[in-house]
């Protein structure tokens, strides 16, 4: 797949014009060829990718085809924003403070999901037109906060005030900007792979996205209770990368808080198979290419499209081979059974 | 054996050595057809016959394995419905092929080729709505219409073509009964001024009101060819679901038959128990009324019904899959159940085998599964059930049909085999499956009851129910009978000819 990488950015900046030596090598030092890079640049861009990448993953594996990871994204964001600016005078302790803004964040995904996710289950509405609709709500709605009620009190810039240093997510030492953010993102990441392959709610979820009518026959499953609750569980994950990003990097909200972190969210899961586990390591990837291109685009002028090129590539490349992988298993299937009539 | 030539009147269709097999299933096996120009000839059958797949042939929408076909005397090959349609065919399907959304002229110039010139088929449709005398609104929305209506829809739609040969699937199924008389009125004097109808039906009262000819298909074959003044619904009905002595060797359990004596009763518990049972449908139609009757522990009860008589519901409430609209209704809370469509409603076919089997009790199961143990399980159940798949991790997709139902075979009898729990409700759970696989199942089905179970299972195949019964219940129009075990009594009682 690296190779895959490699080759499709040099010839993509051959065909484009652009210099192929120095072009690769800021992709290469801006995303892990350097610590620097590698810490502060993409598994900075990785925490938000795996949670949110954690949360399509777990909405699409239970036939919920969440497409507002973006909106749930900034509603977290905004709930987490507006809990710290306000509450303070609350004189609660700094680290009880940010583990509830975090909740909260996590409560607002989970309520923006919610949304879609009773208009599903009561008026049978699709959740793909829903959560998109959603996410123009979301991006709205933060705009005007960011100029209304959130606005800094100088009423200058279109953002919140900055969040004070006592309640920003401690970093890890020696690793620059990195937060432990990271940290709650493989914790999470991680179990959520666990509940799929070891707990009967998991496997639930699982019987129900790969057939509703078998898992409410055979299985006796409450299917509309099973696939709601996947859905704001997605959103909670989701509202939750938007608390953990505004507390661990941007310290305040603001317009495009989101470089669309929820869209790159389903190639970061469709690419892992949709397996909370490899969400960990294609959540990195991803936030490597980003990162590369940024890079590409500050030292070596390519335009950073040009990345998102290859990502949608790579993604194209990874849907085919488990097209094809599928196909040759129904092929063996065909085989075993025929064998056996014979 | 060919339908009767003693008439003078050409033949408008006539079929030989008509041969058709769906993967091992054989639908049609040597059949022959023939109908006379300007009668009405209705067509026989128990489900599963080989009635509709016959004339899905003559349409054009089945290409036979083997078929010698005329049509109006002349050696004619039909490859797709166009072709049929070209020479003056026209079918009337059992589920209608209209767009809801769209008006009646609309649906009427589907189909058609070139510019679509709208007040051209709207003058046709009022034109043959006179020649017929349906009343027909041109510009009405089909969805807007009755069943009744849809139905007139339709057969204007043939005619609109210039069909001359008219083949209707089951038209009365979804009839009222003053609508049912006014059709087969209707179809009588079509064929009366000059035209052809094939009336595929399994109501014998039916066929012998209003047809020339009668021919009864069983098992894919022609076994009556003859016309309808010269039978009767006796005779019918025998042909229709053979004759006792023809059972004898079907099914390679033999030794299983001729133990209906068995008197589990004295002793046994109450497993099911229905009080004034009624059931209504998705769409809202009573399907069950005030049934009453209770199964016994050790028993297995065959329930028979022709397509839409109820049984279906009944069947779904014993499993507990849907509940009772009114009456009471007592059940076992674990009932095993092997449905009909496997793929929509027992597996995942993606999944592989043994999470397949812990998908039985999926809903109830708490914390975590011990998937270890659930594929020692399966394994073992694979080896006892003899399941030929390579090992528990295989996808179930992977296996042949007969593997899968014996997975699921295998998945709900479990717990009866254990004595754990008592009841399984079965629902055709040999269609498709070869003779052995078959047995297999029988045998598994008749273990679990001499085991203790209750055990419901339901047929399309009345041999199939008399066979493993030992007490038959027979569903017709929604009512539930208990028939005694006696081929002719269940073949009446399911027809309403007692």
């Amino acid at each position: 797949m690296l190779a895959a990488i490699v080759l499709g950015a040099a010839l993509l900046l051959f065909v484009g014009g652009y210099p192929v030596g120095p072009g690769l090598r800021a992709l290469w030092f801006g995303s892990i060829g350097s610590w620097y890079a590698f810490t502060s640049s993409t598994l900075v861009r990785a925490i938000p990718l795996m949670l949110t990448g954690c949360a399509v993953a777990v909405a699409f594996r239970a036939g919920v085809f969440n497409i507002g990871a973006e909106g749930q994204f900034l509603s977290g964001a905004a709930a987490a924003t507006a809990l710290v600016l306000v509450v303070p005078t609350l004189r609660l302790p700094a680290p009880l403070l940010v583990a509830t803004a975090l909740l909260v964040a996590m409560l607002a995904g989970a309520a923006w999901a919610g949304i879609a996710a009773v208009l599903r289950a009561r008026f049978g509405v699709l959740e793909v037109i829903s959560t998109i609709m959603l996410n123009f709500v979301a991006l709205s709605a933060v705009s005007y906060l960011v100029r209304g009620p959130l606005q800094e009190p100088t009423r200058v810039y279109p953002q919140s005030s900055t969040i004070v240093e006592a309640l920003h997510l401690p970093r890890i030492p020696g690793a620059g900007r990195l937060h432990v953010g990271l940290v709650l993102a493989v914790l999470i990441t991680g179990s959520a792979g666990w509940l799929f392959r070891h707990t009967a709610s998991g496997f639930r979820l699982i019987a129900v996205g790969e057939s509703p009518s078998a898992a409410a026959s055979a299985g006796r499953i409450d299917v509309s209770a099973t696939t709601t609750r996947a859905f704001m569980t997605s959103g909670a994950l989701a509202g939750l990368a938007g608390g953990v990003e505004v507390l661990g990097i941007t310290f305040a909200l603001y317009d495009n808080i989101s470089p669309g972190y929820g869209y790159t969210a389903i190639a970061v899961a469709l690419l892992a198979g949709l397996d909370p586990w490899r969400v960990m390591f294609t959540a990195v990837l991803f936030g490597a290419l980003e990162a590369g291109a940024g890079a590409m685009q500050r030292d070596a002028g390519v335009p950073s499209s040009l990345v998102s090129v290859i990502e949608a590539l790579l993604i194209l490349a990874v849907v085919v081979a488990q097209a094809v992988r599928v196909r040759r298993i129904s092929a063996r299937g065909i085989t075993l059974a025929a064998a056996e009539d014979a | 054996m060919t339908a009767s030539p003693a008439h003078h009147t050409g033949s408008a269709l006539a079929l030989e050595n008509v041969r058709k097999h769906f993967g091992s299933f054989v639908a049609l096996d040597d059949a022959t057809f023939e109908v006379r120009a300007g009668t009405v000839h209705a067509l026989l059958g128990e489900n599963g016959a080989g009635k509709t797949t016959l004339m899905r042939i003559v349409y054009g929408l089945v290409h036979a394995d083997a078929c010698t076909m005329r049509i109006d005397g002349m050696p004619a090959t039909v490859a797709n419905p166009s072709d049929a349609i070209a020479r003056g065919i026209g079918m009337v399907h059992q589920h209608f092929t209209l767009v809801p959304v769209m008006s009646v002229v609309e649906n009427i110039a589907l189909g058609s080729r070139g510019r679509l010139n709208v007040a051209q088929v709207a003058k046709r449709v009022v034109e043959i709505a006179a020649r017929t005398g349906f009343s027909l609104d041109p510009w009405a929305r089909v969805e807007s219409l009755s069943i009744g209506a849809q139905q007139r829809v339709e057969i204007t739609k043939a005619l609109a073509r210039n069909a001359r040969t008219l083949i209707l699937d089951e038209p009365t199924a979804v009839l009222a009964p003053a609508e049912s008389t006014a059709l087969l009125r209707w179809l009588r004097s079509y064929a009366d001024a000059g035209n052809t109808v094939v009336l595929i039906t399994h109501k014998l009262h039916e066929a012998l009101a209003v047809a020339d000819d009668v021919t009864v298909l069983r098992r894919g074959r022609t076994v009556l060819a003859q016309p309808a003044a010269t039978t009767s619904i006796a005779a019918l009905s025998d042909a229709m679901l053979g004759s006792g002595a023809e059972r004898t060797g079907v099914n390679g359990v033999a030794s299983m038959t001729g133990r209906s004596a068995r008197t589990h009763r004295e002793n046994a518990a109450i497993v099911f128990r229905a009080e004034r049972l009624s059931l209504i449908d998705a769409t809202g139609v009573v399907r069950v009324r005030e049934a009453s009757f209770d199964i016994w522990a050790g028993e297995i009860v065959g329930v028979a019904g022709i397509e839409g008589s109820g049984q279906r519901e009944l069947l779904r409430a014993l499993a507990g899959r849907i509940a009772p609209s009114s009456g009471k209704m007592i059940r076992p809370a674990d009932v095993g159940f092997i449905p009909e469509d496997r793929h929509r409603d027992a597996v995942l076919l993606d999944r592989d085998l043994s999470e397949n089997v812990a998908l039985r009790g999926a809903g109830i199961r708490r914390g975590v599964i011990d998937w270890t143990s659930v594929r020692a399980d399966t394994r073992s159940l694979l080896q006892r059930y003899d399941v030929r798949a390579p090992d528990s991790r295989t996808m179930l997709r992977a296996l042949s049909g007969g593997n899968q139902q014996k997975l699921v075979v295998a998945r709900e009898l479990r717990t009866a085999e254990n004595g754990q729990h008592h009841a399984i409700v079965a629902e055709n759970p040999t269609r498709g499956l070869d003779v052995r696989a078959t047995a297999g199942i029988h045998a598994r089905l008749y273990r679990a009851s001499e085991a203790g179970a209750a055990v419901v299972m339901y047929s399309n195949d009345i041999d199939e129910v008399l066979l493993l019964a030992t007490r038959v219940l027979v569903t017709r129009g929604g009512t539930v009978h208990e028939v005694p075990l006696d081929r002719e009594a269940i073949g009446r009682a399911m027809l309403g000819t007692s």
